[in-house]
């Protein structure tokens, strides 16, 4: 392999990298001018120009391994293309929110490149100790973005709970993985597995690690019960983080465990599929029951984001070979859909933070529909599309996903996962009743930034599009279902 | 013989030192119970033969990490000499899974037929850790930069007065 094809095959990461230095350099220069605009700016021509990168490598169809860690194949780069587009959003929707709020903006800008670097990092890592360090790359950045209101009690509350959380985890993780290698002794994803494949013995051992990384891998996905920081952090985090850690990160946390487990942890597929399916179902009954009971749209939609990561595990729970239900295909297009369906919802709530200001309860939503007509019905499709109601992604998702589930057997399963769909229906819709039928005690209209409503409507459109075109992405999601499986070394 | 006799006094030193870690009410005996810890296990390394990791534990954890510590310790005044416990109403139940844990985890490891590696340790070691750095490990090892980088900056916003 020589320079040109390392530069090629890693040039989302290149140009990330890149972007972060320039956004900073940026921000020196005309930091007072503009309030981070122009850093803004370079950091969402920088994501854009990464993702163009990545889509540019997928279609030479690329199944490698690039220094012996990272692995240049369809599956990551899916992710990555996703990411890429998720933290770009945020960015651009941020502008306005984080312009008076804080001195860093500069760094706000360049902390978020370095999250999309993480993620990219991430989910192509082929080795235990990328993947450690990948994560906490990841976390790291996480913490200091969720708490980057100085002075805000609940940003810092929240920081400083998701960090206590994310170390221990991390701890966790890395005991996991010091088995790992202590049976097979390599660190190689593929090695790894071949090994424990030949091991007979190995198996008592090899399924504790296996609960081990699941439990430091599986926090950032929120899955319960390792999710205990995520309503915290989702409801004191800076509202376009709360997006950012409920989408791109959640969606780097599903792509590595499921990296981990089809590669390193194949022989153990009868056992890790009934660790998953109960992880799967204390996580949709804890998120969505706990959501029903709350006040704020901000914290029900941080226990929604929990439930949802219940579904999206599904998918990984019910995977086989199938060619149309393989479970891995409806954990992808879920994700994907659920990017934009979440980082619109949780960005809705900007301009309602702005008039109530901060307060995300119910009753700010009331009689939106007559105050922000505009606002009320792009809230609708999100949430119709966060409770899977046609035409919207979140339906397509949930379809592929409970597919595969009744298409494995698992009539249980498909049938809690469905009781937790109405249970959810109720939350999502009630929010809906409010803002529709129920008398405002909130005068006056509701004024959006136009980052901001470029950010809504392109979520908006996308959001249909997957729902409506749902043929077309399917089939860019089936064939993203390559991953490398060779040993690195 | 003197090898497993010298492993059992340093282990048992060590867990002694972590057990102060978590009992001590006193915050600053606490990281002076770290810093023992920290020791036994560089002693640990050097009687495993892996004198760059046990130079390394010495170096960075107890010349940068612990020393740090007791520095936030000693600069907040109002956590210096106060007593805190270390113990809530759910105590009971960490006992419970910490004691299941570690039988679980004893009797899987005794049982477990380890492929142990018998052959010397090489001459140049430390040598070969440096080639993995940028060999195998260099895309981990770059990470790592990137990383400290973006902690750094962390740092420095977290602690500027506002």
């Amino acid at each position: 392999m020589n320079v040109s094809d390392i530069i090629r095959l890693l040039s989302p990461e290149l140009i990330l990298l890149i972007t972060g230095f320039v956004v900073i350099g940026v921000d020196l220069a005309r930091r007072r001018e503009d309030e981070g605009r122009t850093a803004a700016a370079v950091a969402v021509v920088g994501l854009i120009l990464a993702a163009l990168a990545a889509i540019f490598l997928y279609f030479s169809s690329p199944n490698q391994i690039v220094f012996y860690t990272m692995a240049i194949d369809l599956y990551g780069l899916f992710f990555k293309v996703a990411a890429f587009i998720g933290v770009a959003l945020v960015i651009i929707a941020s502008v306005n929110y984080m312009a008076g709020r804080s001195k860093f903006l500069g760094e706000f800008y360049a902390l978020l490149v370095f999250a999309a670097l993480a993620i990219s990092v991430l989910v192509s890592a082929t080795n235990l100790i990328l993947i450690y360090i990948g994560i906490e790359f990841l976390s790291i950045t996480s913490y200091i973005l969720t708490g980057f209101l100085r002075g805000n009690e609940r940003s810092e509350e929240a920081a400083i709970k998701y960090f206590l959380y994310g170390a221990s985890a991390g701890a966790i993780l890395l005991f996991g993985m010091s088995l790992l290698f202590g049976l097979t002794g390599t660190t190689d994803l593929a090695a790894v597995g071949k090994a424990l494949e030949a091991g007979g013995d190995m198996h008592w051992l090899g399924l504790v690690a296996l609960v081990l990384v699941l439990a430091g891998l599986g926090y950032k996905a929120s899955l319960v019960p390792f999710h205990q920081w995520a309503p915290d952090t989702y409801d004191g985090a800076p509202t376009p983080i709360s997006a950012f850690l409920s989408t791109a990160s959640k969606a780097a946390g599903f792509a590595i465990v499921g990296r981990v487990f089809l590669v390193a942890f194949s022989d153990f597929h009868p056992e890790w599929t009934q660790v998953l399916a109960a992880i799967a179902v204390l996580t949709m009954f804890l998120g969505n029951l706990t959501a029903l009971k709350q006040k704020s749209v901000k914290r029900m939609l941080a226990y929604s984001s929990i439930g949802q990561a219940g579904y999206i595990l599904l998918g990984l729970v019910a995977v086989s070979n199938d060619p149309t239900f393989g479970g891995v295909n409806g954990l992808m297009i879920y994700l994907f859909g659920y990017i934009f369906t979440n980082v619109g919802a949780f960005l809705l709530l900007l301009p309602i933070e702005k008039k109530s200001g901060g307060s995300t309860d119910m009753e700010q939503f009331d009689g939106l529909a007559t105050r922000a007509p505009g606002l009320a019905l792009l809230m609708s499709l999100f949430l119709i599309s966060l409770a899977g109601i046609p035409p919207t992604a979140g339906f397509i998702g949930k379809f592929y996903v409970f597919a595969s589930v009744i298409n494995q057997r698992m009539i249980v399963l498909g049938a809690l996962a469905a009781v937790n769909t109405v249970i959810a229906a109720f939350y999502y819709l009630n929010v809906i009743r409010h803002m529709y039928f129920a008398e405002s005690a909130v005068e006056g209209g509701v004024t959006v930034g136009r980052g901001l409503m470029t950010v809504l409507a392109i979520n908006a459109i996308m959001v249909l599009a997957i729902g409506i075109f749902a043929q077309f992405f399917m089939t860019w999601v089936n064939s993203s279902l390559a991953l490398v499986t060779a040993s690195g070394f | 013989m003197v090898g497993q006799a010298l492993f059992i006094l340093t282990a048992g030193i060590t867990l002694l030192m972590a057990l102060g870690v978590v009992l001590a009410r006193n915050l600053f005996h606490a990281a002076l119970f770290l810093v023992g810890a920290f020791f036994g296990i560089a002693v640990l390394f050097i009687l495993l033969e892996a004198e760059f990791l046990g130079a390394a534990q010495i170096i960075i954890y107890i010349g940068a990490i612990a020393t740090l510590i007791v520095f936030a310790i000693m600069l907040s005044r109002h956590v210096m000499g106060k007593e805190a416990g270390a113990y809530n109403r759910n105590w009971y139940f960490a006992l419970a899974g910490v004691v299941f844990f570690f039988l679980l985890l004893g009797w899987l490891l005794i049982k477990m037929p380890f492929n142990l590696v018998t052959a010397e340790v090489p001459a140049d070691a430390i040598a070969q850790i440096g080639q993995g750095f940028v060999g195998h490990y260099v895309v981990p090892f770059e990470v790592a930069s990137v990383l400290l980088l973006v902690a750094l900056i962390g740092a420095i916003m977290l602690a500027r007065e506002r």
